[in-house]
């Protein structure tokens, strides 16, 4: 339907970007795509400690990826850190996603791993190359986000969702967190959880809750801080 | 008659106390003498317990007479029973001719309650008799030198088997029983019950079958049946409400009964009925009668205070749920008053049996319907009890996510081959037509997940040695096992705590962490009997504050809604397609049915009445299959697809018990019914919805709990915010995507269709329909779709509902900033 967009596009500290309701970012100007916390493996590292999680999140995430880079045809992807869920990932990875992802790096005109808390030292056999931070035009790329002002900075590891209440139950969404001059990404991995925007971490990086573009089915809304809830164990720090 | 003779010390304490041993008695003892698994069918009052229990201490006076007075004890008998309170009451009554009689004899319990140090002794020195739960049982299968533990054990008694079995936690006792068979062979089984629908199922269950062999059946032996209990039915002199459940218009009466009575039951459906039940009582009782609440949210003390108050006398009545269903003997209790429809037969019964635990006087009952629909269910629960005609949940196949629990423990405890374990947990009777391919899946989900990408197999959990016994990988695993043992999966509590200024406080009980989270600091709700005011959620507390508002918030708590049974349903069916009985009805109801039989028709009793009607801007379909609200929901869900696709443009739809109502844009009288209530949506269209909708996540995180796929989270283990987790639903999504036969999403598949979804049930309506739908095209709403259609806009619709949150919220507030 018309009136609810599949993407929205705004303009993030004077350069106009793109949110996808998959949870990707677009710098059209730049032909560049973000993508942000892939946290592949998580399924066997879990399974590494007595929980057998199905061991499918990293070809689910691989293939959601491959189709929004289909969607949006990139020159340039951007992984924005934590892509591997530890430094033993890669060799825990079944031999046909390692062939996905090389293939996925190398019909990418440039590639860029930034590095994450979970992976210093992104796998360097897969191909593309690796960061700690990335200037796009007006904009910066980071994996941990500022505890300061920071315009124009676009970061992931907080993992934002939001919490919206109406008709007597709650919603609680993957968004992208923002106050029109710095942003946090969605995570991206199929096992990958969400912390509340109303967590004090986010008050650390805009000095208020940020306001929430929604990843719903198909369509991001976007929605105001104030229609935003805090979960239960929250409720005591916003009081 | 047996000709079975007591002992002289059980002859003389029998006569001591002015008895004869009933001949239900002497047939267990005889059936133990015989070597044969029982299933004891007795009321109420019957002396079951005894009966069960005799011929143990028959055995152990023996034992006990022989031995010198040092002797080393060894575990002779295992009681079983779902309830911990339980336990601990038969203790107590079991300890009374055990002392009489001056026998020796270890008595004790082991609960979740029992002190670390007490079960280690009562490991290394086990009692005579153990008196325990069905969880506690898997414990010591997944604990080592359980075979010595159990290798002297000579009898099981599983007390109200009939709760127990049909449910999961049945399956886990069954394959625990199926373990202790394998370590003391000889050791005999017991069932005691009150209320059996399917006594042959049961006897089956009771006993180890033989894999191949025809099936075996424990014998049975019957208690004399006692009086037949007197069922009253409200004919109250106020108007019956068409809907609703409050009751409020049969409560003058209900409070003179109580004051002419000397301690009555007041017996409820669900939690938040018992709640205003009680207070509205309170707000009649100028007399200032003792009147108390009891219900499974309440704090144990405060529960403990009640029952310690009943067992004195102290109390004129008690407003109560399915908590006090279950044997335990308060007190002196004269008359049940049941609220509400009972919606079945056999828990009606259940409950009469609280009233007068003697077996020559007949126990007095009182139903008050609290709305018209109820009052046909109460006349036919009442013709039901007359008749002594029970129903119950059918005894299904076994869960595999149990299955899986058990191997997994068994693992933990004693090693096992493969091939031994395949034999033993055959012989459970819910497991029984399981294969050997079958098993061998299961077997592999406990150890690597059992994925077809077979890349867990260097983190096995459980592990095969050299001499081909599987164990736990590590102590490690086996403890974390042990942590997550049961099958009951309870939904996040809160404490409920109350306080003047909000600091310290008093726990009042515990709540529903989803019912708190709707609510807005302020809001205010009926919780222990009194009107609350929410203030705020601290860790893993609701704080509340007392309020004088006078119209609360009422808790719409979900704990024991019972659906209508297959059994009453077709009862109340019979009943009103047929005139003739309408006799027994009050007027009101009687008035109501004629006027549907003069505006629209009476429902048939083997087909299905759909009506159409037009009502302000829409358009309705009304149908009555009376098969109650689970099946009718899952009814609903479904013909709003296919009337979508019909392009009918459905709006939503509501069920209650008895009917569903959807409502729609279109005029849908000129539908092909036959086509629309065909059999094959059960195929489909019933697997495309079910994938997608929340239903299914639930019950795919419950058996992802009891399989031992993730772990239960532990209170004080989510005190921070900051801990960021993942969902089930997340693991649910990528497992059906890339392997949607796996055994898992097999087990919770079952477990929708056959209990939230009761697809069971709405099948074999669909089927009895069939060729039998009756279409009346109406000009406006019919009298029997009143009740229903009172209740649209009361239920949430479907899983849309949730995407428009979503819309309403971004329409609302647009950030200028981003636009």
């Amino acid at each position: 339907m018309t009136d609810r967009p599949e993407i929205i596009s705004f303009d993030l500290a004077g350069t106009r970007v793109l949110a996808d309701a998959e949870g990707v970012l677009v710098v059209p100007g730049e032909a560049s795509l973000i993508v942000s916390d892939l946290h592949f493996e998580k399924g066997s590292a879990y399974a590494a400690g007595g929980q057998m999680l199905p061991p499918y999140d990293t070809r689910a995430t691989l293939k959601r990826l491959a189709a929004a880079i289909d969607r949006h045809a990139p020159e340039r992807v951007i992984a924005l850190g934590d892509s591997f869920h530890d430094l033993g990932a890669a060799g825990r990875m079944a031999g046909d996603d390692i062939a996905a992802i090389k293939a996925m790096v190398a019909a990418i005109d440039d590639w860029v791993w930034i590095e994450g808390n979970h992976d210093p030292q992104p796998p360097e056999e897969l191909g593309g190359r690796t960061a700690h931070t990335l200037s796009l035009g007006d904009l910066v790329l980071r994996h941990e986000p500022l505890e300061a002002t920071a315009r124009g900075e676009i970061a992931g590891h907080l993992h934002p969702c939001a919490k919206v209440r109406g008709r007597g139950r709650a919603v609680r969404r993957r968004c992208f967190a923002t106050d029109g001059h710095r942003l946090i990404m969605p995570a991206f991995g199929a096992y990958t959880g969400g912390l509340n925007i109303c967590d004090e971490a986010f008050l650390a990086c805009f000095g208020r809750v940020p306001d929430a573009l929604v990843m719903g089915r198909d369509a991001v809304h976007t929605i105001g801080a104030r229609n935003c809830v805090p979960d239960r164990a929250q409720l005591r720090a916003s009081r | 008659m047996s000709d079975t003779r007591l002992p002289d010390r059980f002859q003389a304490w029998f006569d001591s106390r002015g008895w004869q041993p009933r001949s239900h008695q002497l047939e267990m003892i005889e059936a133990a003498q015989a070597g044969e698994d029982t299933l004891l069918i007795a009321p109420t009052g019957g002396g079951k317990t005894l009966g069960g229990f005799l011929p143990s201490l028959i055995d152990l006076e023996a034992i006990v007479s022989e031995a010198p007075a040092q002797r080393p004890h060894r575990l002779h008998t295992l009681y079983i029973s779902p309830l911990k309170a339980l336990s601990v009451d038969v203790a107590r009554n079991l300890m009374i001719p055990v002392e009489e009689m001056g026998l020796d004899l270890r008595i004790e319990t082991r609960t979740g309650d029992t002190s670390a140090s007490k079960r280690q002794r009562q490991r290394a020195h086990p009692p005579d008799i153990l008196l325990t739960t069905p969880e506690q049982l898997a414990l010591f299968c997944a604990t080592a030198n359980a075979e010595a533990f159990f290798a002297d054990l000579k009898r099981v008694i599983i007390d109200e088997v009939h709760a127990i079995a049909p449910q999961k936690r049945g399956d886990l006792l069954s394959l625990g029983l199926a373990a202790i068979s394998r370590w003391a062979p000889d050791a005999r089984r017991a069932g005691l019950s009150a209320t059996v629908a399917d006594e042959q199922g049961l006897a089956r269950w009771l006993r180890a079958q033989a894999v191949g062999d025809d099936d075996v059946f424990a014998r049975i032996v019957r208690g004399d049946a006692g009086a037949r209990p007197e069922v009253e039915i409200l004919d109250p002199v106020e108007r019956i409400p068409w809907a609703g459940h409050s009751g409020r218009h049969a409560l003058a009466e209900i409070y003179q009964r109580i004051k002419s009575a000397r301690m009555t039951l007041v017996f409820v459906n669900t939690r938040s009925q018992a709640e205003t039940t009680f207070q509205d009582l309170w707000h009649l009782n100028n007399d200032n009668l003792p009147i108390a609440l009891h219900h499974g949210s309440l704090a144990p003390e405060q529960r403990r205070k009640v029952e310690a108050a009943m067992a004195k006398g102290a109390l004129k009545a008690v407003v109560c749920t399915s908590t006090l269903d279950l044997g335990i003997d308060w007190g002196d209790v004269d008359l049940v008053i049941q609220m509400g429809a009972p919606k079945g037969s056999s828990r009606l019964i259940q409950r009469l049996g609280r009233a007068n635990h003697r077996l020559d006087a007949p126990s007095r009952a009182l139903l008050a319907p609290t709305n018209r629909f109820e009052h046909l269910e109460c006349e036919a629960a009442r013709d039901a009890v007359a008749l002594n005609a029970l129903d119950g949940e059918p005894l299904s196949a076994g869960a595999l996510d149990v299955l899986a629990q058990h191997v997994m423990g068994r693992s933990c405890g004693e090693p096992v081959a493969a091939a031994t374990l395949f034999e033993e947990i055959r012989s459970a009777t819910p497991y029984a037509h399981i294969d050997r391919e079958l098993f061998d899946k299961v077997m592999a989900f406990a150890s690597t997940g059992g994925y077809a990408l077979q890349s867990y197999d260097r983190f096995r959990r459980m592990v095969q040695g050299k001499d081909e016994l599987w164990r736990a990988r590590s102590p490690q695993i086996a403890q974390r096992h042990r942590m997550n043992v049961g099958t009951i999966v309870e939904a996040p509590m809160l404490d409920v705590v109350i306080s003047a200024r909000g600091r310290g406080g008093r726990r009042l009980g515990q709540i529903e962490e989803w019912f708190v989270e709707q609510l807005v600091p302020g809001d205010t709700f009926l919780f222990a009997g009194q009107v609350l005011k929410f203030e705020a959620i601290e860790d893993m507390t609701a704080r509340v504050t007392r309020s004088s508002d006078p119209e609360p918030k009422i808790p719409s708590y979900q704990g024991g809604k019972f659906p209508l049974s297959t059994y009453l349903a077709q009862r109340v069916r019979a009943l009103v397609q047929n005139p003739g009985e309408w006799s027994k009805l009050p007027e009101q109801v009687q008035d109501w049915l004629s006027l549907q039989q003069e505006k629209s028709m009476l429902p048939p009793a083997n087909g299905l009445l759909v009506e159409t009607f037009p009502r302000s801007d829409k358009f309705y379909l009304c149908c009555y299959p009376f098969e109650g609200r689970l099946a009718h929901q899952t009814l609903g869900m479904l013909i709003t697809r296919r009337l979508e696709r019909l392009r009918m443009r459905p709006m939503g739809f509501v069920a209650n018990e008895y009917a569903l109502a959807v409502w729609g844009l279109r005029d849908m009288s000129g539908l092909d019914f036959d086509a629309l209530f065909g059999e094959e949506m059960m195929g489909d269209d019933l697997d495309a919805w079910l994938a997608e909708s929340d239903l299914m996540k639930r019950t795919f995180r419950n058996c992802a709990l009891i399989a031992g796929l993730i772990e239960r989270r532990f209170p004080g283990q989510e005190k921070t915010g900051r801990q960021v987790t993942f969902s089930t639903d997340l693991i649910y999504n990528v497992l059906r995507e890339h392997e949607p036969d796996h055994v898992l999403l097999q087990a919770a598949w079952a477990d929708a269709a056959t209990g939230l979804l009761d697809v069971r049930r709405l099948g074999q309506a669909l089927a009895r329909v069939k060729g039998g739908i009756i279409h009346k095209p109406l000009e406006r709403i019919s009298p029997l779709a009143v009740p229903v259609m009172l209740e649209v806009g009361k239920e949430p619709v479907y899983g849309e509902a949730q995407e428009s949150i979503l819309e309403d919220a971004s329409e609302a507030l647009i950030m200028e900033a981003l636009t």
